[in-house]
């Protein structure tokens, strides 16, 4: 009986289920004109092949040139963030079957400069995360030897380990309509991250947090959108992060 | 000033607004019929009323508020540059306070019967 299940999976397994999709990647380089192509690639692709396979698969086979960030391939690292059929996502995280079309359309993330093809320029995003203070504020972080480790309820955890999954992988920022336009504001990411060591009682750091964000392209230039949630690929919820920091700001919450 | 100041009198001001364009809209439908409201005499009238005039005097400077910080904030994030910023800030905060002394003068002035 054992056999057989195995023989039978074997043979499924063999059999191929592949398909064609037509992969349309958005090639431009800024240092040399403005000008944005778009080339197609019929790719052939099974269920489970994501969208950075199937660009993978281009660059090795079909079009060397194409620029194209990645580096863990399991949602882990952030690199490889784009606009997949016109919406900001992982590109290992996005499998071609899911997004249900003939026609799989990848560009560079909105928001951001281009440095070439799928590749943006993170580094204001990374900045603004940094001007957060994105670690613990507190006088007693040398270690001597009566050091004890910092104990927290689950219930304390549970306040921000949410936030604490992000992976700076920029998708929020770019949905974002104000980041659109407003090219100082701090935007979702860093505020997420504001509220992630606002909210863990280890942290003594509120009130600088709090002055940072409470400025004329701050935490007020959120409108409610809520776009940043709806595309963060590790559940972060930023609009929620922001709400949050109002509360302390408005002085509902202490 | 800080952001936030500014911000809780930009809800504020929409708050005291919805109540008090709500009791003004409710005069002006119970009283009498709406179109004989906005007959000349019976708007002098309200002008003479002076708790009224106080009430369209407060609509007046908190939508005014409202509306020019609104309009601040659109401006803030349509362009970005520090003497533009200031122009925008001290421009909005300027034609609030020209809309308000106009808009005070003909509350006066008709309370005081100079019609
Ligand atoms: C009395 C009813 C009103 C309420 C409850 C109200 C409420 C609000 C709120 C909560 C915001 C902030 C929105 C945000 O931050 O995204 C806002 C913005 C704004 N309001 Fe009002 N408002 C009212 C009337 C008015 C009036 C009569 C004007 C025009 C004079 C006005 C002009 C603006 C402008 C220009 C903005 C900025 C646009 C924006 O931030 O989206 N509002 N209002
Ligand atoms: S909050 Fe979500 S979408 Fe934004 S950078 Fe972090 S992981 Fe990415
Ligand atoms: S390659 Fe690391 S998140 Fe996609």
């Amino acid at each position: 009986m054992a056999d057989t299940q195995i023989a039978e999976d074997q043979s499924s397994a063999e059999t191929s289920t592949s398909k064609i999709v037509t992969l349309r990647i958005a090639k431009s380089n800024p240092e040399k004109d403005s000008v944005t192509k778009f080339e197609s690639f019929q790719v052939s692709y099974e269920r489970w092949t994501t969208v950075l396979d199937a660009i993978l698969d281009v660059k090795k086979h079909l079009d060397h040139s194409v620029a194209v960030r990645y580096s863990c391939r399991q949602a882990t690292c952030g690199s490889c963030g784009m606009k997949i059929n016109g919406r900001p996502r992982l590109a290992c995280f996005t499998k071609i079957s899911e997004l249900d079309s003939d026609v799989v359309t990848v560009e560079p993330m909105s928001n951001y400069p281009i440095v070439r093809d799928l590749v943006v320029d993170l580094e204001k995003m990374f900045d603004t995360h940094k001007e957060m203070k994105p670690f613990m504020v507190r006088e007693d972080t040398e270690i001597t030897p009566n050091s004890r480790e910092l104990l927290q309820t689950p219930e304390q955890v549970e306040e921000y380990i949410q936030f604490a999954n992000c992976i700076k992988c920029g998708l929020c920022n770019s949905a974002c309509p104000t980041m659109a336009t407003d090219s100082s504001f701090l935007g979702p990411q860093a505020l997420a991250q504001a509220y992630r060591y606002v909210a863990d009682s280890r942290d003594k750091g509120k009130n600088e947090r709090l002055k940072i964000i409470d400025d004329s392209h701050g935490i007020w230039r959120c409108h409610f959108a809520g776009s940043c949630s709806q595309v963060c690929p590790k559940g972060v919820d930023p609009a929620m992060g922001i709400q949050m920091l109002r509360g302390y700001l408005l002085g509902f919450r202490k | 000033m800080r952001e936030s100041i500014i911000m809780k009198i930009h809800y504020g001001t929409a708050l005291g607004a919805v109540v008090l364009v709500a009791v003004h809209i409710l005069y002006r439908i119970t009283m009498m019929s709406f179109g004989d409201s906005l007959e000349y005499e019976n708007v002098v009238a309200n002008y003479k009323f002076i708790p009224y005039a106080i009430m369209l005097e407060l609509i007046l400077v908190l939508l005014s508020v409202h509306g020019f910080n609104g309009l601040r904030v659109i401006l803030l994030e349509l362009k970005q540059g520090k003497s533009y910023e200031k122009a925008v800030n001290y421009g909005c905060l300027a034609s609030m306070a020209i809309l308000i002394a106009y808009g005070s003068r003909t509350i006066l002035m008709t309370s005081m019967g100079m019609t």
